[in-house]
């Protein structure tokens, strides 16, 4: 009887919990849904009330139209192309310097990783002007490696995986010493293969941030046909202020790449994100 | 012979930091040295330059433009800090219930994370349209005849912009707590249990005294991210209407890069760095009083 009790509360409990995070969950979605069935309409259709979710005619035009007033291919790529090189260089530079840092004895190893700590406290917006000034004066801004040699800054990565290579036994490292392996050897075939987890986090956190970066795109590229996806799709807006169903079709666009990646690799993102809780 | 393997052994170690250093040094701490140094000059691009001492700092609590970015900033920093940190709570203690569909649940709240400060910002800027957007279509059919101007008035700007980083952050924050979530031993509750505690006096005594550190970080993590706000305010408002959501990197931007006053944006932007390096002190200290480390 008083088990029976028990579980009809339970049950009640969590009915009404499941129907309060239905509601947040739609409050979080609904936007996104709205954006899409917008893609597909006209101006009219767009702000007519009642929302009619699914539209009554399926305007892909809206798509082929985007895709004709800007470049939206040639952005795609230039994104592509600079989130990569730069996932690509922070897997490297990042894990030789993680390992510098966690696995190898030499002086002053210690005061160079207090100074990388230090500028965790140092907003990039503080020295986004300097560090325009820098760029500039090696006659990179306007160029793709202006973004590329930037962000191979970021010192997220170097943390990530030292943390990551402090957690792998010394033991390991030791036996292949005493077999006569180098220190490359070692990093190369015992420590790298085992961070595999925590440089697929790396590679999902820096291609996230890379794909949506706004501000510094904005700041060093001037030339249009080095435009990446988020300013293409903000001066579109500003030049096609009143198409919506334009704008919206572009932005399903800007989007559905993170989507996907977030499809893939939510579990190695989410890993990121705790992480970044942690090192504090 | 024996020093000699020893310097080469050093040696490989700097070696293997060398090329992370390279960018660290030349995009980073140059940068945060350069700017000290600029932020004392009257430097706006020209070879030619004055160091001009403290005068673009005394400039600064002078110029009317820049306290009001000062004050709009605070005032975001003031809601949206516990407005997210609540709100990321809530969702966090949610989806660690476990009720079917929880992980669906996570990925939904997670969504406005993961999507760009443009598209977001393009999206809501449309559906706060005063006139024609979906929301105020919706609240004129509930009878609200009149409904907020969001983005169009002075008066409502900042906060709706505020209801959208909220939106679109809490994700991030509820995964951060989460984890501190999952990793309370499960003995205590179960300890509770025995001697009789109810749901209520477990949060407060376990919860979240356990999740102190946790949430001691995230307080950290989002002031310190509610002073760099700029995609958000760029997309949405252009700092306007009038000033009124024009905030301290918005400004820093305006002066460094519109006007190419890089002296002066310079100062501004040491400001701030004050800000966040005092904040992330001051909690340093706070911290020992009042998280419980395990």
């Amino acid at each position: 009887m008083f088990r029976e009790s028990y579980t009809v509360k339970k049950k009640i409990i969590n009915s009404i919990l499941f129907i309060v995070m239905l509601l947040i969950g739609l409050l979080m979605i609904i936007p996104f849904v709205w954006t899409l069935s917008s893609s597909f309409k006209n101006n009219n259709e767009i702000f007519s009330y009642p929302i009619r979710w699914i539209p009554e005619v399926f305007r892909w035009s809206n798509y082929v139209e985007v895709s004709e007033k800007i470049p939206f291919l040639t952005y795609y790529l230039n994104t592509l192309k600079i989130a990569l090189i730069v996932t690509l260089g922070q897997i490297v530079t990042a894990s030789l310097a993680a390992y510098s840092f966690s696995k190898m004895q030499y002086p002053g190893r210690d005061k160079i990783f207090l100074c990388y700590l230090a500028t965790l406290m140092v907003p990039w917006h503080a020295i986004m002007i300097p560090q325009f000034i820098v760029v500039k004066s090696l006659g990179l801004n306007d160029s793709h490696w202006s973004l590329i040699l930037i962000n191979l800054s970021a010192v997220f990565g170097v943390f990530l995986l030292r943390q990551f290579m402090l957690g792998i036994p010394e033991e390991l490292s030791e036996a292949a010493r005493i077999d006569g392996a180098g220190e490359l050897m070692i990093y190369s075939k015992i420590i790298f293969p085992m961070c595999k987890p925590g440089l697929a986090t790396l590679v999902v956190f820096t291609f996230n941030f890379m794909w949506n970066d706004y501000m510094a795109p904005m700041i060093y590229l001037t030339s249009d046909h080095l435009r990446t996806i988020q300013i293409g799709l903000a001066s579109f807006r500003s030049q096609y202020g009143s198409e919506y169903g334009l704008i919206m079709a572009g932005t399903v666009c800007a989007l559905i790449p993170m989507l996907v990646i977030f499809g893939i690799g939510q579990k190695y993102l989410v890993e990121g994100i705790a992480f970044s809780g942690l090192k504090g | 012979m024996v020093k000699n393997k020893k310097l080469l052994k050093y040696a490989k170690g700097y070696l293997f930091i060398l090329p992370n250093f390279i960018f660290f040094f030349t995009f980073i701490v140059l940068p945060v040295l350069m700017g000290l140094v600029i932020s004392f000059t009257d430097y706006n691009g020209f070879k030619q330059f004055n160091f001009v001492g403290l005068k673009n700092y005394i400039e600064m609590f002078r110029d009317e433009y820049f306290l009001v970015s000062l004050w709009h900033n605070l005032v975001y920093t003031l809601v949206t800090v516990p407005g997210t940190i609540v709100f990321a709570l809530l969702l966090a203690i949610l989806v660690n219930k476990g009720i079917r569909g929880s992980g669906i649940f996570k990925t939904m709240f997670f969504l406005p994370n993961i999507s760009s400060m443009v598209a977001v910002g393009i999206v809501w800027a449309i559906i706060f349209n005063p006139t024609q957007g979906p929301l105020n279509s919706f609240l004129r059919s509930i009878g609200i005849d009149n409904p907020p101007m969001w983005l169009s008035s002075t008066n409502t700007a900042l906060w709706s912009v505020m209801l959208v980083a909220i939106w679109k952050q809490a994700g991030y924050y509820m995964i951060i707590i989460l984890a501190g979530l999952q990793s309370i031993p499960n003995q205590l509750y179960e300890a509770a249990s025995i001697d009789g505690a109810n749901g209520v006096r477990k949060f407060f005594k376990i919860t979240l005294p356990m999740l102190s550190p946790t949430m001691f970080m995230v307080i950290i993590l989002s002031i310190i991210n509610s002073f760099q706000v700029f995609d958000l305010i760029n997309i949405m408002t252009d700092g306007g209407p009038g000033r009124s959501t024009n905030v301290l990197v918005y400004r820093i931007y305006q002066e460094g890069f519109q006007k190419l006053q890089f002296g002066y944006a310079s100062a501004m932007a040491y400001f701030l760095f004050l800000i966040i390096m005092v904040i992330t002190l001051f909690q340093f200290r706070g911290q020992k009083k009042w998280v419980n480390y395990m």
